[in-house]
């Protein structure tokens, strides 16, 4: 017999004998896997975001099944997708209100006071230059550290400015920590009334660096009745979430400087940065 | 000590453009109408208001107290009116609170500090507490309390004091401007800092491109018993561990204090501070302060109170001739760019550089090519290249590992790189967010 046969027949004989051991350990030692994790899993978005928490969609099935999470706590998945898994699990889907990111500056490259800044384009970065070159200390530097952060692409920066569309805004919050400047805010999907600043400066001192600041006029306040639609804060007006205006109220104020906008004509561009 | 300094590993020869202000004597900024004292003006806690709005205060009155021991308390420049407690653009660019005085043109010191005319017999203790009394802090950039570095915890032993007169930064000359015309008050304040941290002796270390300061500051620490060391030109000399190497050939380990290896360092200036604070009894309310770079029409050194806006400090030394394209606190290399000429001088201001727009490039940063230049130079012997690129790819745990937090931002590997990387920038960051990182887990 030659070698070469002795060779196979000895690898076939060890393998035959490794494969029964295999099997047989494979039996005996065998982890249950619910069934429903990979089914939870299917119906998630899947885009691994991180917005619920955890480490990932798989990850978020199986704090589901283990009911150490609720399916709503996803804030990615559309609300038939949750009914769709609480159904599948057999338990009752709450209702969930759809948030989106708002980016609270409307100061662009054309309405804006910029100093030359030549360095690392990443807002986390410029923000340690003279606290970004931009005249104004609270607003949108536009490098795009929150549209690098997020997973869906609802964010688009525009002649220096970070503009979320909401249709695409799943909210997943990842962008809130990526703005060196704080300037997202998570706010319910349904209102389109938002201020599109966040200076707390004086209005004087805010139109000497941006022509779409808010000044604190309360023109919006005034046209909003008394139904504390608009907040007042310092020289700041911010919109009352808690019991938002109606679209129409932009038009009925008709903000001096346009910082009151409608996220949804915003978020295409319609106000144009030209300010009266 | 070898009479020979060790040349630390690394470094850049910037061209040092020293003669533009090195041969102008100090002189004395005119009193201003208003001054806005920045209230937080030290690393480590912010100081406590002590004075509300409309009061009249003295010169060297308190007008905050120190908020913890890593705080020092602030002072009036001047006498006058506290007109606001309002906001002022900061040296990092953002508003900052700040006091502002209305001067009354009196100019009349209060009677806050008695002066300790025999230090030499006064407990440690109590010279130590005057240093803080006084608000004093590092004037050489940093800002870190006098007071704490000259606190040793127990079990560290101290046994070296080293005066730090090297300034490499290019451009500045106001300590050597300090050390030239106030060579007395250098050995002064050395001699009393070595007795507050009970020693002998202490070492003055100056770059040898200024010898008239050597050769005056030799001529007069021996009464002191300081000697002088004169140091290679090599940029960043004067940082703090280059120069613990150059003079004593001790290395302070990452993340390690010059305390470990039993050394402090103080900056000249701040030593100056001290022996004024205590033979005079006058608390840290100004400052030499070097005005320079090619548009400035007269560039100097000028002593400012602390709380001038800089749009004052320069109509003060006569303006400029062309429109400058940069504003700089400090230096070329380790300086803080400004938005605003609305930033007042503060303790640690120890240079206003104008750059002139055909001195700036403006360039792309380009991918490494890994020349190993920046690696050559880095005198904490990092990889700036690879860190970089770790931050760029927000891979700050990475950056970590590599010991960007031993970086100490000098600026030497964006100097030479000649893919104009902006690799300091990157490691300011990469160390601001392993420190966000950390704060977080705490």
């Amino acid at each position: 017999m030659s070698i070469a046969l002795i060779a196979i027949i000895a690898a076939g004989v060890l393998g035959a004998v490794l494969g029964v051991i295999i099997g047989m350990v494979a039996k005996a030692f065998a982890v249950e896997v619910d069934e429903r994790i990979e089914g939870v899993e299917e119906r998630l978005p899947g885009a691994n975001c991180g917005g619920c928490g955890f480490a990932g969609c798989a990850d978020f099935a199986k704090a589901v099944v283990g009911e150490r999470a609720k399916p709503g706590e996803c804030p990615v998945a559309a609300p038939e997708d949750i009914s769709n898994i609480a159904e599948y699990l057999g338990i009752v889907a709450e209702e969930k209100e759809k948030r989106v990111a708002v980016v609270r500056c409307s100061g662009d490259c054309a309405n804006t006071v910029r100093s030359l800044y030549n360095g690392v384009c990443d807002c986390r970065s410029a923000v340690l230059v003279a606290g970004g070159a931009k005249g104004c200390d609270y607003g949108c530097l536009g490098f795009g550290s929150c549209a690098d952060a997020c997973p869906f692409g609802a964010i688009e920066i525009r002649d220096g400015l970070a503009v979320v569309h909401p249709e695409l805004c799943v909210g997943c919050e990842n962008c809130v920590a990526a703005c060196p400047k704080d300037l997202i805010l998570m706010v319910p999907a349904a209102v389109d009334v938002h201020v599109y600043c966040n200076s707390p400066e004086k209005g004087a001192v805010k139109r000497q660096v941006c022509r779409t600041a808010c000044i604190g006029c309360r023109k919006c306040v005034k046209a909003s009745g008394e139904e504390d639609h608009m907040l007042v804060d310092g020289f700041l007006i911010k919109t009352n979430y808690e019991n938002p205006p109606q679209p129409d109220l932009v038009e009925a104020s008709a903000c001096p400087t346009s910082a009151l906008r409608l996220g949804t004509k915003h978020a295409v561009g319609a106000y144009g940065g030209a300010s009266k | 000590m070898s009479d020979k300094p060790r040349k630390f590993k690394g470094g850049v020869h910037p061209k040092d453009s020293k003669t533009l202000s090195a041969s102008k004597p100090v002189q004395d900024a005119p009193l201003l109408d208003t001054y806005k004292v920045i209230m937080h003006q030290n690393i480590g806690a912010p100081p406590e208001l002590v004075v509300k709005k409309g009061d009249l205060v003295k010169k060297g009155d308190l007008l905050a107290k120190a908020g913890g021991f890593v705080s020092v308390p602030l002072h009036a420049p001047t006498s006058g009116t506290v007109k606001a407690i309002d906001k002022c653009p900061g040296p990092t660019g953002m508003s900052v609170p700040a006091i502002e005085i209305t001067a009354d043109g009196e100019d009349e010191w209060g009677d806050a500090l008695e002066p300790i005319v025999d230090w030499k017999t006064t407990d440690p203790a109590d010279l130590k507490q005057r240093v803080w009394d006084a608000g004093i802090v590092g004037m050489g950039g940093a800002g870190f309390p006098t007071h704490v570095k000259l606190s040793p915890p127990d079990g560290k032993v101290i046994d070296t004091l080293i005066l730090n007169g090297a300034e490499c930064e290019p451009y500045l000359t106001a300590d050597h401007r300090l050390m030239l015309e106030q060579a007395e008050d250098v050995a002064l304040g050395a001699a009393i800092i070595a007795r507050i941290l009970g020693l002998k002796t202490a070492v003055i270390g100056v770059e040898e491109n200024k010898p008239d300061a050597i050769a005056k500051l030799q001529e007069i620490a021996v009464k002191y018993n300081v000697t002088v060391q004169s140091l290679p030109v090599n940029y960043p000399q004067g940082a703090e561990k280059q120069l613990i190497y150059a003079i004593t050939g001790r290395e302070v380990p990452i993340g390690k204090l010059p305390m470990d290896v039993n050394c402090v360092v103080q900056n000249v200036a701040s030593a100056v501070a001290v022996a004024e604070a205590v033979v005079k009894g006058r608390p840290s309310i100004d400052r030499i302060t070097t005005v320079t770079g090619k548009p400035v029409v007269n560039p100097g050194n000028w002593r400012f109170r602390i709380g001038t806006p800089i749009e004052k400090a320069l109509e003060l030394v006569g303006g400029v001739n062309t429109q400058p394209a940069k504003l700089l606190l400090g230096g070329p290399m380790m300086g803080i760019a400004q938005k605003s000429l609305g930033v007042t001088v503060m303790k640690n201001t120890s240079g206003i550089l104008l750059v002139a727009a055909d001195e700036v490039s403006l360039y792309t940063s380009e991918p490494c090519i890994r020349c190993g230049r920046c690696v050559e130079v880095c005198p904490m012997s990092i990889l700036p290249a690879t860190i970089s690129q770790a931050v760029e790819n927000k891979r700050f745990d990475w950056a970590e590992e590599l010991n960007v937090m031993a970086c100490i931002e000098c600026g030497s590997c964006s100097y030479v790189c000649p893919s104009h990387r902006p690799l300091n920038q990157h490691f300011k960051r990469g160390k601001i967010e392993i420190q966000a990182q950390l704060r977080k887990k705490k």
